[in-house]
Formats: structure tokens, C-alpha cells, sequence
């Protein structure tokens, strides 16, 4: 028994000699759920032919500033894959777990791939909603989620509010009339653009909901085509989720080099090839022009363009008795 | 009970009469009404949980729950239940003796605060441990101090990348918590009800401590310890809110099985969400039918 036991220890030590186990946590948000099981086994593929190791990432979904939350309070991801720069300069500033000019350390402010926000409606789109100012009409019942918590949430806001400003020549007292009779039409906010999508699809509540484009393609994949189909309007945000290391946890779990080269392989061939078939729009020209199919052309305004920086737009809009606090009532 | 096709005249016959004298549509009105609600809110949700798990047929029920993120859901559940169940049954003989048995002061306090894990909301109750243990609370500011106090313990506990939040040992943390009360709260007043005579005539007889509580009280309590026992690790291996807030979500690292059935359902892999659900209503079926049992017990030796 003894010998058996040696025996299993030594061919156990050659074994982790020849290649190392690494694991890495990916903390993300809501809708990448696919995006990710995708990409980590290529990843796994490819840094197995890299370097001979096994990488096994490991994944948690939820609401983007409840996981920013929970990185700051201890949860200890390698990667964070957010959904907008705000939430990942939360964790700089409160937790000093990574640098603060952490978006200039990858290409494109450290976004590998982009997404906006479109409507998802009900199949023949029986409220007739084309555009933005369609969603304003009496009885349309709009399926969104807390800005406060979910991410997507806020750029559908911030999508909304850039809408108006545009529209009426960026009179602010306007946009926020129009927002205030924009959120009038919306019942319940659920607390992560999933959750929301769940509310919208599986338990038929709203007339349409403000979706992550790939979430509402997702949606026409899982649960058909015949059920529910996308409105593209006029316009809308160009909407960044961006990545990074979180360099302290990753050093405390030396896994500094293959966190990085994770994120890194976002930008390769494959990894923009997987995004663009999971309906995030690529960087990459050449796959952008591949899968133009998957991306209705719209015009795109960007978030510094409209509101200055994420600072600016949290401050003004999101935090307590900012705009939206002081245009949403709940209605029970 | 008088056995069909007997002439024996039972004395309380005419009593009975009388509670059941209500015209019969009274009567089926309110039978109808208690089964009408059993069946709607109780039946149709389990025959629904079974046939949604079973929708994709037994061979995709079965890959559902044995695949390796599922094992290791139901693996950590299990071991929260393991820790938390038997520490709660050692608490709860203690703290249901000590107050029964004994007068003290602040005995009231010691019963109220038991009842506190059932008035906290479990969401409230996973809040607070992450404030108290996450990185931004006591534990990380010791852990990060530049000079905490016992440097040799904050070293230790570094380098053991010693964790709560986050980790295995918040999640067992958060379901002592919320199954705290239910061992007390089931001993306590059986053994107010059963008073100290037998204790004391054992003490009287020169038994010691330790032998007056295994051959005594231990005995008197048994069918009440199990009851609690069983409603305890229901709760444990059921408990999702305070859960929920402590787990992080990593998968196929701290996700319990209601938290595992959350992440599933929210993947649009609704089938398999139910199936992994199916094992929870099993397991609450189980509980029922040994609740019937001990319960059943329980009152054969209360009236004897």
C-alpha cells in the first residue's frame, strides 16, 4: 500500500513537472455568459500550444457594478470584463487593486469589442415602435433594468438621454423631459440586463425591451425567431465594455503573465472572430466586414462625445438624487 | 376510533355530532377550498418542476445533474449542511437546556436573539458578513494594515490566503446563520414542557451531569432533536438569499445548488435549471415524509 502510495506521489510530481494547472476567475457581467464559454476554451487551446499548461477559467455573472462591488469587497478575479470603464475605476479608486490609468494599458481604451443598445420586440411588432420618441406613447410598457446595478442599463439610459439631446438640439430641460416620459413606461427594473431579458422573454411582460444588441440576438437564437424580433433605431450609444488585469490578486495568484496574455488574445484573428459571432461588434476591420450581416448600420454617438467621461455622466445621472433619481418613481 | 360495522355505543358519539353539524355544503365548501389551494399551490408547482425537468427527456435530466459544475454544487451544499447542521444541533441542546432548565439573568435576551436570524432578512444577514469580513471591512483592514496587531497571526493568516467572503467558509457561515434558530426553537419549549422533576430526581439519585443529560434529558428529546434536525438541514441545503450574497457566484467553486439552478436558469438552459431543481424538491419530499415519521413519534411518546 505504501509503495502504491509512493508510486501515485512521484508520477503525481512528474506530472505538475511537466505541465503546470493554472487557474484564472473571470469576473464579468451579465449577458457575456456565451461569449466566455466560448472564448476560454479557446483560450485553454491556445495556451496549452503556447506554453504546455492547462488553464481553466473560471466565470461569475451578475449585474456590472454588483461585480465591481464584489471584487472591491474580496472577490478575488485575475480578469475583470465589465460592462463600462466606470465600474473597473470603482475598483482602482476604492481598492487599489489595479493602477488608475488601467484603460490605457490595451488597445481601443482596453475594449476589445463593442456592442449598442436596440429594441427587442414582439414578433409583428404589434405597438408599432420604430424609434426612439415611439417609446414615449401612452401604454407602451418598456422592459429595462436598474441602471443603479446593471450596466447595459446605463448605457440604454445614457442611449435614450443622447437620443434626445440630439434630437432637441441639446437642450438639456428638454432631454429630461423626454427621459422623465420615458421611464413613466417602465414597470418593474430588474436588477441585470439577464434578468430583464427573462422578464421580457420567458414571462411575456413589456412591449420591448432596451437591450446589449447581443443579448437581443441571443434572445431570436434561444427562443426563436418567430417569437420576437430587433428594431434598430436611428440612433443610439456606441457602447464600450472593457477589460483588465486586476494586478494585485493576479500577483497573489502569479498568474500575472497569463492574465494579461488572456485578455491580450481578445484582440487575436480567433478571439475578434468569437466575439463577432456571439454579436459583439469587432474591432477587427476585416471581421467586422465578415459579419456585417450580424450589425445593422446605425449612427453611433460615444459616451465622452455626449456626456464628457463616465465620471461626469455618473455623477450627473446615477448617483444618489442625480437625473434619475429624480425622474423614476416607482409605480406599484 | 370505532371499527367499521360495530354496534359498541361510544360515549362521545353525540359530542361529535355536534362539531360536525354543519349542513354539508358548508363542509364540502371548505374541504373543496383547502384542497383547491393544496393543489394549486403546492401540487401543480411540483408536478410542473417534474415535467419541465423532465421535458428533454430522462437522458438529458440525467446529463443535467451529472456534469462536473452541477457535482460540484451539490458537493458544496452538501458540506455547508455537514458543518452547519451538527453545530447548530450542539447550540441549539445548549442554548434550549440552559433555558428551560435554569433561571438567569437575561434569559429573555438570550430568546430573543435566537428568533433574530428569523426577523433579519437572509440578504441583510449576507450583507453584514461581507461588511464585517470582506476586503473593505475589519478582517481585510487587519489583514492589510501595515502594522496590525499580533503581526505573526496577520502573516499566518496571508500566506494561508486565508479568505470568508468569497469562499467556502462565508457560504457555511451564512447558513449557520440562517438555520440558527431552528433546533432551539423546536427544544425549548418541549423541554419547558417537560419541566426539571426527572432532571432533579436523577441529581437527587447521585447521577452526575453528564449522566443526567444522556440517559435523561437526552432521551426525552430525541424525536424533538430530530424534528429540528431535519427542518434545520432543509433550510441549510435550501437557503438561497444569504447565500446568494456571500458566494461571489464563481462557478463550479462556490455555488451552492439553488445558486447553481439560478446561474442555469439565467443561461436560458431552463430544462436543466429544472432538473438540478428536482433533486431540491426530492429532497423536500424526503423531508416531509421523515417530518410525518418523527412527528408521529414524537407524539407517542409525549402521550405516554
Amino acid at each position: 500500500m505504501k509503495t502504491f502510495l509512493k508510486i501515485l506521489l512521484a508520477v503525481g510530481i512528474t506530472v505538475s513537472a511537466q505541465a503546470k494547472d493554472v487557474t484564472l476567475l473571470n469576473v464579468s457581467y451579465d449577458p457575456t455568459r456565451e461569449l466566455y464559454t466560448e472564448y476560454n476554451a479557446a483560450f485553454a487551446k491556445y495556451w496549452k500550444g503556447k506554453t504546455g499548461d492547462d488553464v481553466t477559467v473560471n466565470q461569475s455573472h451578475g449585474g456590472s457594478g454588483k461585480q465591481a462591488q464584489g471584487v472591491i469587497n474580496g472577490l478575488e478575479a485575475d480578469v475583470v470584463t465589465l460592462a463600462l470603464a466606470y465600474d473597473i475605476d470603482a475598483i482602482a479608486s476604492q481598492a487599489k487593486l489595479l493602477p488608475a490609468d488601467w484603460q490605457s494599458r490595451l488597445p481601443n481604451d482596453s475594449t476589445p469589442y463593442t456592442s449598442t443598445i436596440v429594441f427587442l420586440v414582439r414578433k409583428g411588432n404589434p405597438k408599432n415602435i420604430k424609434d426612439w420618441d415611439d417609446l414615449t406613447q401612452k401604454g407602451v410598457k418598456i422592459v429595462v433594468p436598474n441602471p443603479k446595478s446593471s450596466g447595459g442599463a446605463r448605457w440604454a439610459y445614457l442611449a435614450a438621454y443622447a437620443y434626445a439631446l440630439e434630437t432637441y438640439g441639446h437642450d438639456d430641460a428638454k432631454a429630461k423631459d423626454y427621459i422623465t416620459k420615458l421611464y413613466k413606461n417602465v414597470p418593474i427594473l430588474d436588477s441585470g440586463a439577464r434578468g430583464s431579458t427573462i422578464t421580457f422573454a420567458k414571462n411575456g411582460i413589456g412591449d420591448v425591451l432596451l437591450a446589449w444588441e447581443n443579448e437581443a440576438h441571443l434572445v431570436l437564437k434561444e427562443f426563436g425567431t418567430n417569437n420576437f424580433e430587433i428594431v434598430t433605431p436611428t440612433i443610439s450609444i456606441l457602447a464600450e465594455p472593457p477589460v483588465a488585469v486586476v494586478d494585485k490578486n493576479a500577483k497573489h495568484h502569479h498568474t500575472t503573465e497569463v492574465a494579461a496574455e488572456y485578455l491580450k488574445y481578445l484582440y487575436s484573428d480567433e478571439g475578434q472572430e468569437i466575439a463577432a459571432k456571439n454579436f459583439y461588434r469587432p474591432r477587427n476591420q476585416a471581421i467586422a466586414t465578415k459579419y456585417a450581416a450580424n450589425f445593422t448600420q446605425l449612427k453611433l454617438v460615444t459616451l465622452d462625445q455626449e456626456f464628457g467621461s463616465w465620471a461626469k455622466a455618473q455623477k450627473t445621472h446615477f448617483a444618489d438624487g442625480g437625473v434619475f433619481d429624480q425622474i423614476f418613481q416607482p409605480q406599484n | 376510533m370505532t371499527p367499521a360495522g360495530t354496534t359498541l355505543h361510544v360515549p362521545h358519539h353525540p359530542a361529535r355530532r355536534h362539531t360536525r353539524s354543519e349542513p354539508p355544503y358548508v363542509r364540502r365548501l371548505l374541504i373543496g377550498t383547502a384542497l383547491t389551494f393544496i393543489g394549486l399551490f403546492l401540487i401543480l408547482p411540483l408536478l410542473f418542476v417534474f415535467t419541465q425537468a423532465f421535458a428533454k427527456g430522462i437522458g438529458f435530466y440525467f446529463h443535467s445533474i451529472d456534469e462536473p459544475m452541477a457535482w460540484s454544487a451539490i458537493k458544496l451544499t452538501l458540506l455547508a449542511a455537514g458543518i452547519s447542521v451538527p453545530l447548530n444541533c450542539v447550540f441549539g441542546v445548549c442554548a434550549a437546556w440552559a433555558i428551560a432548565k435554569f433561571d438567569f439573568y437575561g434569559k429573555n435576551v438570550l430568546l430573543t436573539l435566537i428568533d433574530l436570524p428569523f426577523s433579519v432578512s437572509p440578504v441583510i444577514a449576507g450583507l453584514i458578513y461581507v461588511l464585517v469580513f470582506g476586503t473593505q471591512g475589519w478582517l481585510g483592514l487587519y489583514l492589510n494594515a501595515d502594522h496590525p496587531a499580533l503581526p505573526w497571526l496577520a502573516n499566518w493568516l496571508n500566506d494561508h490566503n486565508f479568505k470568508i467572503i468569497y469562499a467556502v467558509p462565508g457560504i457555511v457561515l451564512a447558513t449557520i446563520f440562517v438555520t440558527f434558530p431552528f433546533v432551539a426553537r423546536e427544544l425549548i419549549p418541549l423541554m419547558q414542557a417537560q419541566g426539571r422533576s426527572e432532571e432533579e430526581a436523577a441529581r437527587v439519585l447521585g447521577a452526575s451531569g453528564w449522566q443526567v443529560f444522556w440517559r435523561v434529558t437526552l432521551p426525552n428529546i430525541k424525536w424533538g432533536l430530530l424534528y429540528g434536525v431535519i427542518l434545520c438541514n432543509a433550510r441549510a441545503m435550501g437557503e438561497f438569499g444569504a447565500v446568494s450574497v456571500v458566494s461571489g457566484k464563481i462557478r463550479g467553486q462556490t455555488n451552492t445548488i439553488p445558486l447553481h439552478i439560478e446561474a442555469l436558469y439565467d443561461d436560458y438552459n431552463f430544462t436543466g435549471a429544472f432538473a438540478v431543481a428536482s433533486l431540491l424538491a426530492l429532497l423536500a419530499l424526503v423531508t416531509l415524509g421523515l417530518k410525518t415519521w418523527v412527528e408521529h413519534k414524537n407524539a407517542a411518546v409525549l402521550d405516554k
